[in-house]
């Protein structure tokens, strides 16, 4: 049913973007809102509109404003223009429930050279390494948006159990596929970059596929779950992909 | 037709206006730091405005030419030579086979741009050839310009074709004029709009962040301009989550030094925003060196706007003159 209630702010972000925002904290409902409006204002563009990103709790909508401005005449700046085509699309967003995630399996080789920081971890909470992969692989997490660098996925939902502080010094150089945890936060690292989450394995998957439509193997709204591999599945997982 | 890299400079690489619309997947766009010289450079060789072209930064980088070929520079000012000869800037300029086209420091502005008339046969990847280092995506094979090189150069259009003629019968005057667009001054006021966080700076720091001068680091590159200055600060910590950020967009991370997000930005940050440089100032940003200072001044919603539109309509109107001078 139509939500009506939606507190909405819209905020400039310079002169040629502006932010729509849909409430607060991390929360899978207002994920749906921004699901929703995403899906609306793709289906149903202005003119001038350039693209989107969706956030937690809100989207950025970039636009050219010399567009939006020749688009139509009157006294409205560009930024009041798009305003109003934006109220009219969050009058419009519904949750839909019946459509069910995208459930994604992603194999990680878990431990040794392929997650150096296991034991920290593992020390940390006084489990064993075992447990904390137990407990990493059965938490479905949510992918909320993605950002920071291609394909790098912002997750929410893993077990708090294993929540773990990030390194005090940050690793210079960390290897594309690694499977990080930075407080209560899980996340996969697309390239190599430097980091300080607390790496605690690996995928053979690649994340951003540049030649592919999207570009990029998760997507804002997949459900995760991880599936632990042996390193000799992790060796077949990349030969399969040469 | 081909352009050999002889000399590659400090970081030579392919850049067009931007790669835009995959931003949600978390792509960042790229593309040129001073997007209106990139897009005058292109006017006037008889391109779209949005072809790649070379950007040069700082100094270096020395072509050779294995075909006659149709150039425009456009940027700062390095002092770039045609076999031993200043080349001159913001006009068509054809060089001739074989001839060299070497650039030395810059000494105006940071960045120079080349056009070539057809643009440049690069891999375009998501709508755009801009290369983006980190990905190792776009431009030529995903990184800066080598020695070594070959560009592939395309073939020039119609108007590209009628600027050859106008230049081979050697009566050609005229360049434009770019000082309305960009600054190049290296101590400038920069105009900027409130960010989204900005009331949750405390007083102190809000009349700091506007009546201070700020340098530019050497930590400076494509992706953010570093600054140094009196320090900055909230009025209470509060978390902000990752949303998205765009260029010209001033964060404060915890040290109290704003970083102003540039080309190479990534798309998402969590740092709390301060101010939002113009888009009518982000070419005259780009043309900083490191050591230049800035200081900030605020605008209105509106004043960006009418810059911004005022700017469009002036790329037009020298639009529209290039063509008058070719066909009249």
């Amino acid at each position: 049913m139509p939500n009506q209630q939606i507190e909405t702010i819209m905020k400039p972000l310079g002169d040629s973007a502006l932010i729509v925002q849909l409430g607060e904290g991390i929360d899978p409902i207002i994920h749906e809102r921004v699901k929703n409006l995403s899906e609306l204002l793709t289906n149903n563009p202005f003119e001038g509109f350039i693209e989107l990103v969706p956030a937690y709790n809100n989207i950025t909508v970039f636009y050219n404003p010399y567009i939006v401005y020749n688009s139509q005449k009157g006294t409205l700046t560009a930024f009041e223009k798009v305003c109003a085509h934006m109220k009219h699309l969050v009058q419009q967003i519904k949750i839909n429930i019946n459509e069910g995630p995208r459930l994604v399996s992603i194999p990680v080789c878990y431990g040794g050279e392929f997650g150096p920081d296991l034991e920290n971890v593992a020390q940390y909470h006084n489990m064993t390494q075992e447990e904390v992969i137990r407990i990493h692989s059965e938490s479905e997490c949510l992918v909320y948006m993605l950002g920071f660098a291609p394909g790098f996925p912002f997750m929410g939902g893993m077990d708090e159990r294993i929540a773990t502080p990030r390194k005090e010094t940050p690793r210079l150089s960390i290897k594309p596929g690694s499977v990080g945890i930075a407080g209560k936060q899980t996340g996969i690292y697309p390239f190599e970059t430097p980091g300080g989450w607390q790496i605690i394995g690996r995928t053979p998957l690649n994340l951003f596929l540049p030649h592919m439509s999207p570009p990029t193997l998760l997507q804002s709204g997949d459900k995760i779950r991880f599936v632990p591999i042996s390193p000799n599945d992790y060796s077949d997982y990349k030969e399969m992909k040469q | 037709m081909s352009v050999k890299v002889l000399h590659s400079g400090l970081l030579t690489t392919i850049q067009d206006i931007g790669r835009f619309g995959s931003q949600q997947y978390g792509v960042i766009v790229s593309g040129a730091m001073d997007s209106y010289s990139l897009r005058l450079a292109n006017l006037l060789v008889g391109n779209m405005e949005n072809e790649a072209t070379l950007e040069i930064t700082l100094f270096g980088t020395t072509l050779q030419f294995e075909e006659d070929t149709l150039i425009a520079i456009t940027g700062g000012d390095f002092l770039a030579t045609v076999d031993g000869v200043v080349a001159p800037l913001w006009r068509p300029v054809l060089i001739k086979k074989d001839s060299i086209l070497k650039f030395n420091s810059a000494i105006r502005g940071s960045r120079a741009y080349v056009a070539f008339a057809g643009g440049i046969n690069a891999s375009e990847i998501l709508g755009s050839k801009s290369t983006y280092l980190r990905a190792k995506i776009g431009g030529f094979e995903g990184r800066a310009l080598q020695k070594g090189d070959v560009l592939l150069v395309g073939e020039g259009n119609y108007l590209s074709k009628k600027l050859v003629q106008q230049l081979t019968k050697n009566n050609f005057s005229w360049s434009i004029n770019c000082n309305e667009l960009i600054n190049f001054n290296q101590h400038q006021v920069i105009r900027v709009l409130k960010g989204t966080e900005f009331h949750r700076f405390n007083k102190e720091s809000q009349q700091i962040f506007w009546e201070e001068p700020y340098s530019l680091t050497v930590q400076s590159d494509r992706m953010g301009y570093r600054l140094e200055g009196p320090p900055i600060s909230l009025s209470e910590n509060f978390e902000l989550l990752s949303e998205g950020v765009t260029f010209g967009t001033i964060q404060i991370p915890s040290n109290g030094q704003p970083i102003i997000l540039m080309a190479d930005r990534q798309t998402t940050g969590g740092y709390p925003k301060i101010g939002q440089v113009i888009t009518a100032d982000l070419s005259s940003l780009a043309q900083l060196q490191p050591t230049a200072t800035i200081r900030f001044k605020e605008v209105t919603q509106e004043e960006a706007e009418k810059l911004l539109i005022k700017n469009e309509q002036l790329i037009n109107k020298i639009k529209t003159a290039i063509h008058y001078k070719v066909f009249h």
